[in-house]
């Protein structure tokens, strides 16, 4: 099991170094840094001293790949390729355009994205597994009918319009809680309720029919007729047997999106004004602050990649059958 | 000639796009095992029902994709042709009405008033603060406030008649083909039909037919005179503009896949058939991709473009081609981040089918690595790109309005669900509300998303054999 780990674990640092040459190539390849000097300074009359000035001070004035004035190690190392990609290897971000600690500022941020993503991960597997064991408890009914049709409506609306809609209604119409804001520690929560419930109402369609369509999967096999035969119950066949079976693949793909629970929610957390990692990733993206949105590219890919080998340590958690060799 | 054709690069590729399908169409109708699958999916109520409301949606974007230059009119003294910059497609053709009727700015849906007050000079020289009357939205109206209701009522009730009209001919013809094709009377075949005991479920599929007929009926007749869905902050008409959204969702549902095509099959059928180092690389270079969160990408990539469009003003001769190459970058770049699934998925085939006895055959009598993945792995991987088409259609369209939104997506010069959503955002916090921007985009994209979502549906269960064997078919 640990060697196991530990050669997926090797595995992802060649991804991880494939990630980074895309980034590198992204946005320093296809653009050099005078472009992005030009960009933020303003577009026509700009002078060469300003654009100099400007990638001195964020550090892009040495070569790319390869430093000819430096000798030795340095060659290598005082290159915009190591000090801006290489490093990300060991999590230092730098700073970001305005001259912030990238790394300080995305562990502070990373706890309002997971105060919301973690409620709104558990509310959602809660409703929808408990809706669609309903559904499939009335199977071939109106019930369930009724309620796949639902379901296809609710997962055809776009996430845009339950947020505006969840402002609408909850906030502007019946002044119920805070339109959008945040606020330290616990004073927080009243800012929170409404991303969740969004959050949880948005995400019911595609859930709660992907859990259905796994229940009816697990319900058409043999044991489940054995069971029947038996002579137990509707009810017990569908908690007992079941659920239980039919929870290995709904927890290892609850294990996947584990990791990026921290990356937040880029539309959320911008419609109601948290100040969590997913504002903060679309904040740089309006600002063209390409530090961090590259930072961010690198940690999305590192906490995927985890996700990815928790899923498989799961697999051998929950279902004794699975080994990893 | 009175204009002159324009072809943008999204327009080439749509009928790029519309001569794959045709030719996919022609070679499945010689092919029992293609065709039976499409047989069911033209069999099944559900199915006729969305394909009708898709080709709707289809027709709108279709003429929305022929583009053309008006001749301008010409002056005392030059000889040549001019033609005007102004890029122009059949549908802005067709909607010039709705097109040149412009406001000053909001009016909200059937108003005759503008949605703000104004200053306006009376006769007798005093100034008074009130709404205006619009220019266009209602002004054949002597007494707005009297004669609207009827007005409108009445106009509805004529497009109504309009559209029963044109429908019940329409399906007049359509019994006349079907009496014909199946050798039976007139009165015959429209009995079959009216009983729902055809194969295919025509009755469904021409009552849809109808019901969009009167809808679009009514709703042109009422356009003539009013602004049915009111008009937005420069007082541009919101029918108009959601009607030209249509374009800009089906290429990015479409063209999204079309442009991923060639790397995923070319690297998938290579991973699955020829296995070894090839698989390795291959799989290395999708989860690589893969593992990159899409959203990021995608802002990475068009941040990119904005540096080099904004760096390299002058290689772009209008707005339109430049938002049109935007809007190509943009299902580039999804297509990059979505490629991976639909590799996977014919990397497992290549890897079933290369050990199928006919292909084991064709390669002991040593037919050519290339001829093979041809002539026997090609064709036999092509439902399952369709499939993908369908099934990842409506998250491309849902997937543009999050982007726009965060300003990523299409140009914002360009008409689209997104770009009308963004920009509402901010009318809801006016009192009163201005809303009808908002429930436009509301109601086209969710009728377009919801149709292709039941289609796709449908589409799976024809394909998934597992399913069929449950129904013991």
């Amino acid at each position: 099991m640990s060697a196991y780990i530990l050669r997926r674990i090797l595995y992802a640092i060649p991804i991880l170094i494939g990630v980074n040459l895309i980034t590198f190539l992204l946005f320093f390849v296809v653009n050099s840094p005078e472009d992005m000097a030009r960009m933020h300074l303003g577009q026509k009359r700009v002078t060469t001293e300003a654009i100099q000035a400007w990638k001195a001070e964020h550090g892009y004035d040495r070569p790319l790949l390869y430093n000819d004035a430096a000798s030795g190690l340095a060659s290598l190392t005082d290159t915009i390729f190591f000090q801006k990609s290489v490093k990300l290897f060991a999590f230092q971000f730098g700073s970001s355009d305005d001259g912030r600690d990238i790394g300080y500022d995305i562990s502070q941020r990373m706890w309002p994205s997971l105060a919301i993503a973690v409620p709104v991960l558990m509310v959602g597997l809660a409703f929808n597994i408990s809706y669609a064991l309903f559904i499939v408890f009335f199977r071939a009914t109106y019930i369930d009918i009724g309620s796949v049709v639902l379901l296809v409506a609710m997962l055809s609306i776009s996430s845009l319009f339950y947020i505006i809609g969840g402002q609408f209604l909850l906030s502007k119409a019946f002044h119920l809680v805070p339109i959008s804001g945040y606020d330290q520690g616990l004073n927080a929560w009243k800012f929170l309720i409404l991303p969740v419930i969004v959050g949880v109402i948005g995400g019911i369609g595609s859930g709660t029919r992907w859990y259905r369509s796994l229940f009816l999967e697990e319900i058409a096999k043999d044991y489940v007729r054995t069971a029947r035969a038996k002579g137990l119950s509707e009810r017990f066949v569908l908690f007992r047997h079941v659920l239980r079976n039919a929870l290995i693949p709904i927890l290892t793909g609850v294990v996947v999106v584990l990791p990026l629970l921290f990356m937040g929610s880029l539309i959320t957390e911008s419609f109601f004004g948290i100040p969590g990692l997913g504002s903060y990733t679309i904040d740089a993206i309006s600002n063209q602050d390409f530090a961090i949105v590259r930072s961010m590219v690198f940690l999305g890919a590192v906490l995927y990649i985890l996700g990815l080998i928790l899923t498989d340590i799961s697999y051998t958690v929950v279902d004794p059958r699975v080994r990893l060799q | 000639m009175p204009l002159i054709p324009v072809i943008l690069w999204t327009d080439a590729l749509v009928l790029v796009l519309l001569a794959l399908g045709l030719t996919f169409a022609l070679y499945a109708s010689r092919h029992e095992h293609l065709r039976d699958p499409w047989r069911r999916v033209v069999r099944s109520r559900v199915g006729v029902a969305t394909l009708v409301v898709l080709m709707a949606y289809a027709l709108v974007g279709l003429l929305d994709t022929v583009h053309l230059r008006l001749k301008q009119d010409a002056r005392p003294g030059v000889e040549e042709a001019r033609y005007s910059p102004e890029v122009l497609s059949l549908l802005d053709l067709a909607l010039s009405g709705l097109r040149e009727r412009q406001e000053k700015t909001y009016s909200a849906p059937f108003a005759t008033h503008l949605f703000v007050k104004e200053a306006i000079d009376q006769p007798d020289g005093t100034v008074v603060r009130d709404y205006p009357r619009l220019k266009y939205g209602g002004a054949h109206l002597e007494n707005p406030a009297r004669q609207r209701g009827w007005d409108i009522a009445w106009r509805s009730l004529l497009g109504a008649v309009k559209g029963i009209i044109a429908s019940g001919l329409f399906i007049l013809g359509v019994c006349w083909l079907l009496a014909r094709s199946w050798g039976v009377s007139l009165i015959e075949a429209r009995d079959r039909i009216l009983a729902g005991k055809t194969q295919v479920p025509w009755r469904t599929a021409l009552m849809t037919l109808a019901a969009l007929l009167v809808l679009s009926s009514v709703a042109a007749e009422l356009a003539l005179q009013y602004h049915v869905l009111g008009t937005d902050k420069v007082g541009e008409d919101v029918f108009y503009q959601t009607l030209k959204s249509v374009r800009t969702g089906l290429l990015i549902g479409t063209l999204t896949t079309l442009v991923m095509l060639p790397a995923a099959l070319l690297l998938g059928i290579a991973a699955g058939y020829f296995r070894g180092w090839v698989d390795d690389v291959i799989q290395y270079l999708y989860t690589t991709l893969n593992s990159i969160p899409g959203v990021l990408l995608i802002a990475a990539v068009i941040l990119m473009l904005q540096v080099y469009m904004s760096n390299h003003a002058d290689s772009f001769t209008s707005l339109v081609e430049r938002a049109d190459l935007r809007l190509l970058f943009l299902c580039l770049i999804l297509g990059v981040t979505s490629w991976t699934g639909l590799c996977r998925l014919l990397r497992g085939e290549a890897l079933k089918l290369r050990e199928i006895d006919y292909v084991q055959a064709a390669q002991s009598l040593g037919v050519g690595q290339f001829s093979v993945i041809a002539r026997h792995i090609l064709p036999n991987v092509m439902h399952i790109v369709l499939i993908t088409l369908v099934l990842d259609f409506s998250g491309l369209v849902l997937a543009e309005a999050v982007l726009s939104y965060v300003n990523i997506g299409v140009d914002p010069t360009m008409n689209s669900w997104g770009n009308m959503i963004n920009s509402a955002r901010l009318e809801l916090a006016r009192d009163p509300v201005v809303w009808w921007s908002l429930a436009a985009a509301f109601l086209f994209m969710f009728t377009l998303v919801l149709a292709a979502n039941l289609f796709a549906d449908v589409v799976r269960d024809a394909f998934d054999p597992r399913l069929r064997q449950a129904s013991g078919a």
